[in-house]
């Protein structure tokens, strides 16, 4: 009995991991149709701001929830402004400059920290339950995940801002006859996506530990939970995490953590070619 | 625009004098001083082992030609970084064979490394060191490796880490040839001592998540783990095992743990008691090694992270090559490798350490030692342990001109 709740809290985890390195990824690709192949390296400079964060003496919670999100954030309004803004509609030439931007940044990234990796020790102790013992910062992760999908879900559906980026992102001429600048719209949104893998990457660095070229273990994974998921942004990225998570790991404690891997592949390919549109191509369609 | 004959001719001219010219330095260098060539990744994800070997083979230069450089002639060292790239080792190995015409090539740090230089320099017949710990088994008279292998460090481990702790083994380790060669010499010392492996799990270089192989090493409740994980990514199943308490539940040993500075880099309590076996620590008592590692911090600066165990491999590496060529009278290949093959050995840091003649491996010391507040407490000290999983293989009085890799039968 002890053996599956604990099984079932690292499904959760899985999930709540997968939600958060591609929800950020699921904001830009899903609204704007850009595909990011940098946002990689956005989840690394995250883990990067958030232990330099903490060895500056800034509190690790502050720097996690905070700092780095902020400083992903800030930097994605850059690169925005000074790449992303100038390839809007050319899709193809979009992936290399982003592509190039993500070498960009590991190296950069090298240059400053070095290549050997770097961490924080789990701030949250461990939590007995029955003979096992798991990390209660599993629990932190899950509620992060949970709290970013409930914030993006209201301020999509609730805000003002989120009325707007919507109708933008449908028809941006008719917004903008309508008096709202695009521009700064799709710049305050692939912000808001930076931000996100930010976080994900400061909430995931205690974990992990981060490298400059740790993005790459993020990035495929995230990229296949958008494409899973489908149009639908939230909706999207949950159901696909859900989905490649429980398989992911069922298949890791079933067998070996490789064949976990090869599981969650293996569904990917089938679930895009059953649903080329996704989960959310077919089921909950017109959701957030 | 035309082209007058006499202006190209002149042209010509010139530019072959230039050559000529250019070229002559480079002649009058040669006879005065002894190359050899250094392919570390200095860069890539390897780095953090390559390094500190570029260094110790600098260090090991500069004390030889202080002490008058080797026949009278200063040594110099040809530095290629591989960027942790298999197509530059290949690119890089053929440069410093052919066009630097390096009298010994010291370097590779993986296997799969090694395996891409080893056949360049049997084509192109130049001296090849391999200063790393590996699965064991390579045999082949052109390469010397200066590493320990699993019958020198597992062998030792084993029976110790069983006898402290219990005999219910659980292992986890890296995807590829190390780890699974490694993993099943576990399995063999440890069915020689009547201990059990009770499961084994292999992970990709680049899985950094361990949640269910956590919970299913807590399911299977063995004695101890042993780890034979490498590289950044599995550095935080280190991370994660103690974030869920365990690490002081189920106690660790490692073959491969602080390779990678894995003990500085984590924090204290995440590496506190865990147990490895290797030839060298940076903590070996002794007159050798302190003027090792003082003449290092003089040279390297006082903070230098850590010496470990490729480090001092590759200084010795470049040692016993230099007493080689010493007793050869030349840098002739042959010759050299026949003096190597006199049985020299070398006082280094580690210990004394001998070249095996049958198989080109080294007899050498072995020390277990356990993590403590980043340091290294040493527990035991084995001497002069030989090289015995490639002997069983392969004898190269026998059969001089073997050339391959023998996966030991286990």
């Amino acid at each position: 009995m002890d053996y599956f709740a604990v099984v079932g809290i690292e499904i959760l985890n899985a999930i709540a991991t997968l939600v958060l390195v591609s929800i950020g990824l699921a904001i830009v690709f899903g609204m704007m149709k850009v595909i990011n192949l940098a946002h990689g390296e956005f989840i690394m400079i995250g883990g990067y701001a958030a232990i330099t964060a903490v060895k500056l003496g800034v509190n690790i919670w502050v720097a996690m929830l905070v700092v780095s999100p902020l400083v992903v954030g800030l930097l994605g309004a850059a690169i925005e402004w000074l790449i992303i803004r100038h390839l809007y509609g050319r899709m193809i030439d979009t992936m290399l400059a982003t592509w190039g931007l993500s070498l960009l940044l590991v190296g950069g990234v090298t240059s400053i920290y070095g290549n050997t990796t770097i961490g924080l020790s789990s701030p949250l102790g461990a939590l007995d339950i029955g003979a096992y013992k798991v990390s209660l910062y599993t629990a932190f992760i899950a509620a992060v995940a949970l709290g970013v999908a409930a914030l993006m879900y209201a301020l999509l559906k609730f805000s003002r801002f989120g009325l707007i980026a919507r109708g933008v992102m449908q028809d941006p001429g008719m917004a903008a006859a309508l008096g709202v600048s695009p521009a700064r719209i799709y710049c305050a949104t692939f912000s808001i996506g930076a931000a996100l893998a930010g976080l994900a990457g400061a909430v995931l660095a205690p974990i992990t530990g981060v490298v400059p070229t740790i993005g790459v273990a993020y990035v495929a994974k995230s990229f296949i939970t958008v494409i899973g998921g489908g149009s639908s942004i939230l909706t999207g990225t949950l159901t696909a995490s859900g989905l490649f998570g429980s398989v992911n790991q069922i298949a890791s404690f079933a067998t070996t953590p490789v064949i976990g891997e090869v599981a969650l592949l293996l569904v990917a390919i089938v679930l895009v070619r059953l649903l080329p549109q996704g989960i959310t191509g077919r089921f909950f369609r017109g959701r957030i | 625009m035309t082209i007058a004959r006499r202006t190209l001719l002149k042209a010509a001219a010139t530019s072959a004098t230039v050559g000529a010219a250019g070229a002559l330095p480079a002649l009058a260098q040669s006879t005065n001083e002894i190359v050899i060539g250094s392919l570390h990744d200095l860069s890539g994800g390897l780095d953090v082992l390559g390094k500190p070997m570029e260094d110790a083979m600098q260090l090991a230069v500069e004390e030889i030609n202080g002490a008058g450089g080797l026949l009278g002639k200063k040594v110099r060292i040809v530095t290629m970084d591989p960027q942790s790239n298999m197509q530059l080792y290949a690119q890089y190995a053929q440069q410093l064979a052919l066009k630097d015409k390096v009298s010994a090539l010291f370097g590779g740090i993986t296997s799969a490394s090694r395996e891409v230089i080893r056949p360049v320099m049997k084509r192109f017949n130049t001296l090849y060191f391999y200063n790393t710990q590996y699965e064991g088994g390579v045999c082949d008279r052109n390469i010397f490796c200066t590493g320990q292998t699993p019958a020198q460090n597992v062998e030792k481990l084993v029976p110790y880490v069983t006898k402290r702790w219990g005999k219910k083994i659980y292992i986890v380790a890296a995807d590829y040839n190390y780890g699974q060669i490694t993993a099943d010499w576990i399995k063999k010392y440890a069915k020689d001592i009547g201990a059990t492996v009770v499961s084994t799990d292999f992970f990709p270089l680049d899985v950094n998540q361990f949640g269910p192989t956590i919970q299913k090493i807590q399911a299977a409740k063995p004695d101890l783990l042993i780890s034979v994980l490498v590289g950044g990514a599995h550095m935080a199943f280190y991370r994660q095992w103690a974030a869920a308490g365990m690490n002081t539940k189920i106690p660790m040993a490692s073959t491969t743990f602080n390779n990678g500075n894995e003990h500085i880099v984590l924090a204290p309590a995440e590496s506190q008691g865990i147990v490895t076996a290797f030839s060298y620590f940076e903590s070996i008592d002794g007159p050798v090694n302190k003027a090792f590692v003082d003449r290092w911090h003089k040279k390297f600066g006082a903070n230098y992270p850590y010496i470990g165990e490729l480090a001092a491999a590759t200084y010795q590496g470049v040692h016993l090559w230099a007493l080689g060529v010493t007793k050869a009278g030349t840098t002739d290949r042959v010759k050299t490798i026949a003096a190597l093959e006199s049985g020299l050995s070398f006082d280094g840091p580690s210990g004394k350490v001998t070249i095996d003649p049958a198989t080109h491996h080294c007899t050498l010391d072995i020390q277990i030692a356990e993590c403590v507040d980043r340091k290294w407490k040493i527990l035991e000290s084995y001497k002069q342990q030989k090289p015995v999983d490639t002997a069983a293989v392969c004898d190269l009085r026998k059969n001089p001109a073997e050339n391959k890799q023998f996966v030991i039968k286990i």
